[in-house]
């Protein structure tokens, strides 16, 4: 601990740390522009100006970047300085002397750094008199809106582009005072985090393109706390929400989960929510047989609840709340994970070893930390792509240790790169193709999923003498994997890496295996498993049956009729399976917010509310229950959270009233009761009568505007604000205007901070945890309670047979996930479906790239054009996972190649 | 007098060859150092010596190689030879790439042993082509006769070098911002510490001296530090390259002992003002530096004394004001130099250089304004050494500060007046 003093007032400070973010820490309103709290310094801005004096005699003192300063024992400084605030306004006049002048009708101004600092600073007269420079703007996609004009040259943007998140098409050219920020030429950023340009940029240059298409000012959102829907990791998001639009989502700093980042997929994927395939209104297929458009709804529920033998299908993409309510419906002996035996195997296996308390999964912030990485057969850049993101800096973990040798700060990011340059600790990749962070691995090994499997076994069985070498791994691939056995036993901190996606429990257990294996070694191995849905983990540590039981029991008629919650069947299964199961269900009631090929098949369907309406509770694949709140009350009365649909449909079921639930968390309270290993999940956010000083959290910032005049065209008169009985939040402006609970921060803003960048201020350390601890509850066991074996190589060989090919999922971060897909701008990015083959399978069908092939899967054929990978083995077919066009498949799947005859 | 950097150097003849070179003792300081010093023992004549960069900053060379980790085994180290000579005025390294190649390399070649580094560049200005031809030759013919390559005269020691060509940029000039050109990257400066010694060219101690320097190092592992030392009777040792341009006489580079004042210089070897001409000022070393007039004529020409004077050796090639010249305009041709050149890194430079060339522009143009002067002075105090990242907008303030200082009433003129008062002299603007 440092003893510093700042106009003459002593504080302590950690000795070393940032100068400007302790200020800053310490609650001083220093500007800064080029600075970020997770990319260092790099001194470019010259905004963050104080004056440092050589003790308490010194009066003159010297200007200095407080960003390019550690903090050393007996500092004397000064923020307010005659001087340093003049040069600080001074810089704000440059900065200002080319920025266009019309905050008023700007996208950005109200949430605009730029803005906030040129206020604080105190420079409002323009001396400037001569022409501003201008830019021309590029076409960048339908993610990003490009406007060069507003650019302030602070290098946030190619620093956090290229430099953290691995861009390559995004840079800086010219020179002086016409540096511009953009692509070589017009054309889509390529990389799956660039959505955060418009968080990262201080200004309006790069904005949220879909946010244009519909566009709201920060103050006039209404904005809840959300947990985003689209894949396993669980990344704090603020959804906003106006005239019963999703307007937004933005990352919602969690120092545990996503940080201040977010995927692509996370911050575009939100438009199925105001997509024009929402169920809008409860539809009852006439010709089923008793039921009857006519007849209200009420009438067809009891006919439908009138059915014996009625089972309940859940989905990995609802809550907790909702699955456990059709479980509570339907009661447990009933109940169905709406996933395929395939799936709910390899979760187990994933739920088993992590919750045993043998080896820890790590959260996002710990995988940054890692000095040792190995991704077995898995692609984090599709399946789960803030976790890549966190790789990316993983790797830099070593070098970074080196750099500390010859002194140079943590926070001093242009002296470690230049140290660094492309050094890169050890990251080990093995997956059929080649994928994005193989340009940061040390080896990559492509092979088949079942080699990859044997050959995780061969990495473990160089770690512990309890797994035996597997057979038919051949000579060079048993010297990489005890090389990267020796790796591991020697690093820090080993991570290994893994996940569903090859839909392949030999490599799930192999992954496993090493983590155990290496947990001998080393406390700290740790072992995070990639599984596909944002409930994923929650649905598996219920422990229902999987689709594929459900499916026998239909078959043996023992099924009624059949309840089906937030989920396409279809993406599950074989479509033959799933048809037949239809088939013999004589009622099919399917809850969902979205139009698919599950609810055509429907007899009964009811329109529910999506995450924005809704609350709800999940469980990552770190095993960490989050709580997301409704963001805005549907104007269409007929949609409503699943869970409360499900809850009053026990009226019909059991002839008794529903006890009024009032709250999700009443709900979550019952899980917990029934299933203790949800233990925790009732504490991830203060219960709905949480009031701060007899206040709730308002919703909306305290600039909403409009709201007298929104409704005005139906009538003059205010409405009473719908009222919110299952959260502490308030659908209204008024309310607590402090910093809420970290679970209940609807959006970041604090006097003079309008901008993103007030995050600062919520956080106990600027960078650190926020204030009363980070959201989340992490539900896997901590402590030893079993002895858990080492997983054995699955008996099953899945190689195919003699004319049969091996079908490989390759997962998309654009177009494999069912929701976003939804969403304009992630369809504009997702692939055309295509058929990917290795060289010598290409050679031996004579075809070339993009000719087309069939491949019959499952009594399904799909005629698709090549792409030819060299590194793809013979015998493996590659098809993308789930697009729109190329679902009902079961995994892992099996397929027959022949050529289409003209 | 001594003049020993530029004793074999000659208009009427191309430079000296190998042979010619090693006949005249070329090549016997880098034999003396490889047969019987260490590297330590050479950066320890350096050091005594008191050579002091020639690009202009002035600091001691040897105590610049102290700073290189030594204990390293076998580390990547690389020597540069900073030959991007582009600072407004400055022709003095040229003439030594041109007249005698050979001693550069030389030079280079006992600098990189005294640091044990095995890989060496020549960062040359681009419009220096002539040079490039003459270095590229001289390096192939000391390939040819083992003093670069494996094994330098069965030393044992290892050097290759290889010859940059940049493409046009001042900033380059700029240790660290050469060291991010040469990696491929955008010339922006990096920040000190880690000074390049530590941290340079990708990430490896590095070190960087002008083509002046290094020329000077054999003449030192030849004669020793006291003869160093005894070649000029100031606070500097050794001799200088000093150039006078301008309108006098005869304008020109001499080699002469550290700390020769300015009124030899411009009347003694450039022979006085033309006729017609009278003297204003002078920038005495390059266009950043700051102005010195009539009253600093007995100043002798050493970095403390210039210093003294407000002013900066810097490369000691003088630039002269004369009295026809209006010197807004003089300032203004330079301002616009600077603001170009700017890499556009960080805000005070980027922004506030075209704003000063700007005003200036217009005080030309007779559209100035009395507040004008208040907004140039803001400038050239706000653009100060430490505000900016890097020294070229402290450095482009150096005239710009002393004109306003010294050539006052002829700012306020172009203001009162409405127009340059210098406008029939070289044309309207």
């Amino acid at each position: 601990m440092a003893h510093i003093n700042i106009d003459k007032k002593s504080y302590e400070a950690k000795e070393g740390k940032n100068l400007l973010e302790t200020c800053l820490t310490l609650g001083f309103n220093l500007p800064y522009f080029c600075w970020h709290p997770a990319m260092g310094s790099v001194g470019a801005c010259r905004q963050c100006a104080v004056k440092l004096f050589k003790d308490e005699n010194d009066t003159q003192g010297r200007l200095v970047m407080a960003c390019m300063e550690s903090i050393r024992d007996g500092m004397f400084l000064s923020v307010d300085d005659p001087v340093a605030k003049a040069f600080r306004s001074q810089n704000i006049e440059w900065l200002m002397t080319n920025h266009p002048h019309d905050c008023a009708v700007c996208d950005e101004g109200g949430s605009c750094h730029l803005q906030d600092m040129t206020v604080m600073t105190g420079h409002a007269y323009r001396r400037f008199e001569f022409k501003k420079r201008t830019y021309k703007n590029q076409y960048l996609g339908p993610f990003i809106n490009h406007e060069m004009n507003r650019c302030i040259q602070c290098y946030r943007c190619v620093r956090f582009y290229k430099d953290y998140a691995g861009g390559k098409d995004l840079d800086v050219f010219g020179a002086h005072n016409h540096v511009y920020f953009g692509r070589e030429s017009d054309g889509v950023l390529e990389n799956e985090f660039s959505g955060n340009l418009a968080e990262i940029c201080p200004t309006g240059v790069f904005t949220d393109k879909t946010l244009k298409d519909h566009y709201t000012r920060k103050w006039d959102m209404t904005m809840a706390p959300s947990i985003c829907q689209h894949c396993s990791v669980g990344c704090n998001v603020i959804a906003g929400e106006r005239y019963g639009k999703l307007r937004q989502i933005t990352s919602r700093f969690n120092s545990e989960v996503n940080g201040y980042f977010i995927c692509d997929r996370g911050r575009f994927g939100y438009e199925f929510v105001n997509s024009i395939t929402r169920v809008q209104q409860p539809l009852i297929r006439r010709e089923m047989v008793g039921f009857d458009e006519k007849r209200n709804l009420y009438d067809n529920l009891k006919t439908f609840f009138g059915n014996q033998n009625i089972i309940g299908i859940g989905s990995p993409r609802a809550s907790l709340e909702a699955n456990f309510a059709l479980r509570q419906l339907v009661g447990e002996e009933h109940f169905y994970q709406g996933i395929s035996e395939n799936q709910a195997g390899l979760l187990r296996i994933i739920l088993e070893t992590l919750n045993s308390g043998k080896i820890h999964t790590p959260s996002l912030k710990e995988m940054e930390q890692a000095d040792a990485v190995l991704i077995l057969g898995e692609d984090p850049t599709n399946a789960a792509p803030r976790i890549a993101l966190a790789l990316r800096q993983a790797v830099r973990r070593k070098p970074l240790e080196h750099a500390q040798q010859i002194k140079i700060p943590a926070w001093h990011d242009a002296a470690l790169r230049e140290f660094i340059q492309e050094e890169n600790g050890d990251m080990f990749i093995a997956f059929p193709i080649e994928t994005k962070l193989d340009e940061l691995s040390t080896d990559t090994i492509f092979s088949s999923p079942e080699e990859i499997a044997r050959f995780g076994f061969a990495i473990t069985s160089y770690l512990t003498n309890d797994v035996s070498k597997p057979e038919g791994c051949d000579e060079t691939m048993m010297k990489r994997a005890q090389h990267i056995a020796e790796i591991f036993k020697n690093a820090e901190h080993p991570l290994i890496i893994s996940g569903t996606s090859l839909c392949h429990e030999g490599i799930i257990r192999a992954a496993c295996n090493i983590a155990l294996a290496l947990r001998l070694h080393k406390e700290t191995a740790s072992l995070s498993m990639i599984v596909p849905e944002c409930n994923s983990m929650g649905l598996a540590m219920m422990q229902a049956p999987a689709l594929d039981k459900a499916f026998e029991r239909a078959e043996q008629g023992k099924v009624n009729a059949a309840i089906i919650l937030e989920n396409d069947l279809y993406t599950r299964n074989s479509k033959t399976a799933v048809d037949n199961f239809f088939d013999s269900c004589q009622h099919v009631m399917v809850l969902d917010h979205l139009h698919h090929a599950t609810t055509s098949r429907a007899s009964l369907l009811i329109p529910v509310s999506t995450f924005a309406e809704g609350d709800g509770t999940m469980v990552s694949n770190e095993g960490r229950a989050q709580r997301f709140f409704q963001v805005f009350m549907p104007k269409n009365e007929n949609i409503r959270e699943s869970w409360l649909w499900l809850d009053e449909f026990k009226q019909f079921k059991n002839g008794v009233n529903p006890q009024k639930l009032n709250e999700s968390a009443n709900l979550i309270e019952e899980l917990v009761k029934a299933m203790q290993q949800f233990k925790g999940a009732e504490t991830v956010s203060p219960p709905s009568d949480f009031r701060i000083n007899g206040q709730k959290i308002p919703r909306e910032p305290h600039r909403y505007s409009g709201r007298t005049a929104m409704l005005a065209n139906v009538a003059v008169s205010e409405p009473k604000p719908p009222q919110d009985e299952d959260s502490p939040l308030s659908f209204t402006m008024e309310g607590y205007r402090g910093i809420p609970p970290a679970p209940l921060i609807p959006f970041f803003w604090s006097p003079g901070w309008n901008s993103v960048q007030s995050i600062n201020k919520y956080q106990i350390e600027v960078g650190g945890p926020l204030h009363g601890g980070d959201p989340g509850k992490r539900l896997f066991t901590e402590e030893k309670i079993s002895n858990l074996d080492f997983w054995e190589m699955p008996a099953q060989d899945f190689s195919p047979a003699a004319g049969e090919v091996e079908i490989v999922p390759l997962t998309h971060i654009f177009g494999s996930e069912v929701l976003s897909v939804y969403s304009a701008a992630i369809a504009e990015r997702a692939p055309r479906p295509y058929l990917m083959i290795g060289e010598k399978d290409a050679g031996d069908f004579d075809v070339a790239e993009h000719a087309l092939l069939r491949v019959k899967i499952q009594n399904q054929s799909f005629d698709l054009p090549v792409r030819i990978k060299k590194e793809l083995q013979p015998g493996l077919v590659a098809i993308p996972f789930n697009l729109p066009s190329m679902t009902g498949i079961g995994w892992p799947a099996k397929g027959t190649l022949s050529k289409i005859k003209p | 007098m001594e003049t020993p950097l530029t004793q074999h150097i000659s208009a009427s003849r191309p430079p000296l060859n190998l042979r010619d070179y090693e006949q005249v003792g070329g090549y016997q300081a880098l034999r003396k150092v490889l047969k019987s010093m260490n590297p330590s023992e050479v950066t320890k004549t350096v050091q005594e010596s008191d050579l002091k960069g020639r690009g202009g900053a002035g600091f001691n060379t040897g105590m610049k190689w102290s700073f290189v980790p030594m204990n390293d085994g076998e580390m990547t180290k690389y020597l540069i030879a900073n030959a991007d000579e582009m600072e407004p005025g400055t022709f003095k390294d040229r003439l030594l790439l041109e007249g005698n190649p050979h001693q550069l390399l030389e030079g280079m070649i006992i600098s990189a042993f005294a640091i044990q580094a095995n890989i060496s560049y020549i960062f040359l200005r681009w419009a220096y082509k002539k040079a490039a031809r003459l270095v590229r030759h001289a390096m192939d013919e000391a390939y040819a006769a083992g003093y670069l390559g494996r094994n330098i005269l069965d030393s044992g020691y290892n050097l290759e070098m290889y010859l940059h060509t940049g493409v046009g940029r001042y900033i380059c000039g700029e240790e660290t911002a050469l060291l991010n050109a040469l990696e491929g990257k955008r010339a922006t400066p990096r920040t000190k510490p880690p000074f390049p010694q530590v941290s340079g060219l990708f990430g490896k101690p590095t070190i960087v001296n002008n083509v002046e320097t290094l020329c000077n190092i054999p003449h030192i592992v030849n004669n020793g530090a006291d003869w160093f030392k005894g070649l000029s009777p100031g606070s500097d040792a050794g001799t200088k390259l000093y150039g006078v341009s301008g309108r006098v006489n005869n304008p020109g580079l001499w080699e002469l002992p550290m700390g020769t004042t300015m009124r030899e210089l411009i009347e003694g070897r450039a022979g006085g003002m033309k006729e017609g001409y009278k003297f204003r000022g002078a920038l005495p070393g390059g266009a950043s530096t700051d102005f010195l007039v009539d009253q600093h004529f007995d100043i002798k020409m050493d970095f403390k004394s210039v210093a003294a004077a407000g002013s900066r050796l810097g490369t000691g090639t003088m630039i002269v004001l004369d009295d026809r010249t209006c010197p807004v305009g003089f300032v203004h041709n330079l301002e616009h130099f600077f603001a170009q050149e700017s890499c556009g890194w960080c805000t005070p430079c980027r922004e506030g250089l075209p704003w000063t060339e700007k005003i200036l522009l217009s005080l030309e143009r007779g559209e100035g304004r009395p507040e004008d002067l208040k907004l140039l002075a803001l400038h050239t105090q706000f653009l100060g050494p430490g505000n900016t990242f890097c020294a070229l907008a402290p450095g482009a303030m150096e005239p710009l500060q002393s004109a306003l200082k010294y050539f006052r009433e002829d700012f306020e003129r172009h203001i009162n007046e409405k127009k340059c008062p210098w406008a029939k002299d070289h044309g309207t603007h």
